[in-house]
């Protein structure tokens, strides 16, 4: 295991290097010249000499590849740059929103598989029954639903209509659960089939039937064997969800104005501050990469079925 | 337990299922192309008299905070959301596949760099960094397209890349090469034919999420510019009046709605279908 771990380590890297390079580009696919931007960002008029000023300072005037082995090694120290906006740096800036982000994410998680492993395992148990009929059309709907209309949706009918839940989040524990709830509905919907799907094929199994044959209850059987076998499916469904649930998160937040850094991030671009957004494309990224490998090394550990190659 | 027993639907079942929501899909765009027909008004024409009418005789799905017709505008909209969906998915889907076949005919240093960087691109939860490539590149319904697009091509390109190196090794290739096929005719009439399977069904069951990708985008204020008519910028722009005038924003969610549905109903159908023919 700890051979593996270090395989998938040494492989991390070769990634991550061309993955920082892609963040790094990205600021200069953006059409016109930084300095400029970072000028008009601050509300200085720009003339001639303090653009040739700002390049210096930033240094425009060096070669690609320096510039960008210069960021690099600022990233690793924890240094993202500079906001255009106000000259903060990016990363305390992101890492102050990234606590209720993430109170968000786990939150929305948390109420997605509430729901969803009851109801996956209840729905494959009465397969072709009413209950399954009928959360299998739910699921299908929600499925269709991105998340900006869940959100507005929500907002009219629980805030407005029935006044339940302040329309402003403001990051308190009253208002995350419709921003959280908004973000768990599609979610929900895919992993109730998927887990579905999982519970399925667990019960054709022959050791179900063995076990019902000496009277086991079905009960039993479904709590004790099959949702302990899908255990490692639902672990791999929910990694495979957090790259949704970060772009879910930037609407959400921005609709809820949850103060994340997906609504810092949407802030920088109306305010066109590239390096913020570079920031926070770098860390989302970095933090994906991370989960997807605790994901596939969790997995392997849950199920010793898995061989490590 | 006894229902566990049904028997799986026939091969006739499941291709009528296919058929059924590919005539759907086709419905939905002849629809949206007959738009500018079919619209009861123009769908950018304002009326200060109508702003925010309910529906009624003049406007079936009343009127937005201008005055424009709803229905016009779902309608109209329903060309850039179908159609921008559907353009993406065919692009990245040939772009992707003609990548992945050449990857793994060839192999060598191509393969490596191609394979490398759909790793990287990968490594990018695809509607965060469709954000922020939108995000930089400012507003626009071709900037979002790119912005999705520049992951969405390395499916099909690992998918097609892994079929024509399983297909390459089998004997009718040689035999091709043999009585003295050129490369391009083996890739294109001998390799693509043999591998389309999967990478129709990935296409397939693509479009659904794309839509709702570009909807995503337009929602945000990072796809399609107002006063162009596209279902998320709509829902955007209609969502600070929905006690006022909820059709503005039922109305294009219902569409989005129901369109995505057909699309995922048509990729689960291909799919199902291809899973039993032993396609994918």
């Amino acid at each position: 295991m700890t051979n593996y771990v270090g395989k998938r380590l040494l492989q991390l890297i070769p990634i991550l290097i061309g993955l920082t390079f892609l963040v790094f580009t990205l600021l200069y696919i953006a059409p016109g010249d930084p300095a400029q931007r970072k000028l008009t960002a601050q509300g200085v008029a720009v003339s001639e000499q303090v653009l040739e000023q700002t390049r210096e300072e930033m240094g425009l005037n060096r070669p690609f590849l320096v510039r960008y082995g210069d960021w690099l090694l600022g990233v690793l120290r924890g240094d993202f740059g500079a906001s255009y906006k106000d000259g903060m740096p990016v990363l305390p800036k992101l890492m102050r929103c990234m606590g209720n982000t993430l109170v968000l994410a786990a939150g929305s998680l948390l109420l997605a598989l509430v729901v969803s492993v009851p109801l996956g395992v209840l729905t494959a148990a009465r397969r072709g029954g009413v209950i399954d009929r009928l959360v299998r059309l739910l699921t299908f709907v929600g499925n269709a639903m991105p998340n900006f209309l869940v959100s507005v949706l929500l907002m009219y009918y629980l805030c407005i209509q029935v006044n339940l839940f302040p329309v402003i989040a403001k990051g308190t524990v009253q208002g995350l659960f419709l921003p959280a709830l908004a973000l768990a509905i599609p979610m929900a919907s895919r992993f109730i089939r998927q887990i579905r799907a999982e519970v399925l094929e667990e019960l054709g199994k022959p050791y179900v039937a063995g076990a019902l044959a000496r009277g086991v209850a079905m009960r039993t059987v479904l709590v004790h064997d099959v949702l302990r076998n899908t255990l490692s499916g639902v672990l791999t469904i929910v990694g495979l969800s957090v790259g949704t649930l970060m772009g879910g998160s930037v609407v959400v937040e921005t609709i809820f104005r949850w103060p994340g850094v997906g609504q810092l991030v949407m802030d920088a671009i109306s305010a066109r501050d590239f390096p913020v957004i570079q920031g926070f494309v770098l860390l989302m990224a970095v933090i994906y990469v991370v989960v997807n490998l605790l994901t596939d090394l969790s997995y392997r550990a849950l199920d010793p079925r898995v061989e490590l190659e | 337990m006894r229902k566990m027993q049904k028997r799986p639907p026939t091969r006739r079942a499941r291709k009528t299922r296919v058929l059924v929501f590919l005539v759907l899909a086709l419905l939905l765009m002849a629809v949206s192309l007959l738009a500018p027909y079919l619209a009861p008004n123009d769908p950018n024409a304002t009326n200060a008299a109508a702003q925010n009418a309910a529906p009624g005789a003049a406007y079936p799905l009343g009127a937005d905070r201008y005055g424009r017709c709803v229905l016009s505008r779902v309608l109209a909209g329903a060309r850039t959301s179908i159609f921008s969906a559907v353009a993406l998915v065919a692009v990245s889907g040939i772009v992707g596949s003609l990548l992945g076949v050449l990857c793994g005919y060839y192999g060598g240093v191509l393969d490596s760099v191609v394979m490398r960087l759909a790793d990287i691109l990968l490594a990018f939860p695809q509607m965060v960094l469709a954000i922020a490539v939108a995000g930089v590149l400012g507003g626009g319904l071709l900037n979002a397209m790119l912005a999705l697009g520049v992951t969405s091509w390395t499916l099909y390109a690992r998918l097609a890349r892994s079929h024509t190196m399983a297909c390459k090794a089998e004997p009718f290739i040689a035999a091709a090469k043999l009585s003295g096929c050129g490369d391009a005719r083996i890739l294109l009439c001998h390799i693509l034919p043999n591998i389309a399977g999967p990478l129709i069904v990935n296409a397939a069951t693509q479009l659904g999420t794309t839509m709702i990708g570009i909807a995503g985008l337009s929602f945000l204020g990072l796809g399609v510019v107002p006063p162009n008519a596209e279902w998320g910028s709509m829902i955007n722009e209609a969502r600070s009046y929905i006690q006022l005038a909820p059709w503005t924003v039922l109305a294009p969610a219902g569409a989005t709605v129901l369109t995505v549905m057909i699309f995922n109903c048509l990729g689960d159908a291909v799919r199902d279908l291809a899973d039993e023919s032993g396609v994918a």
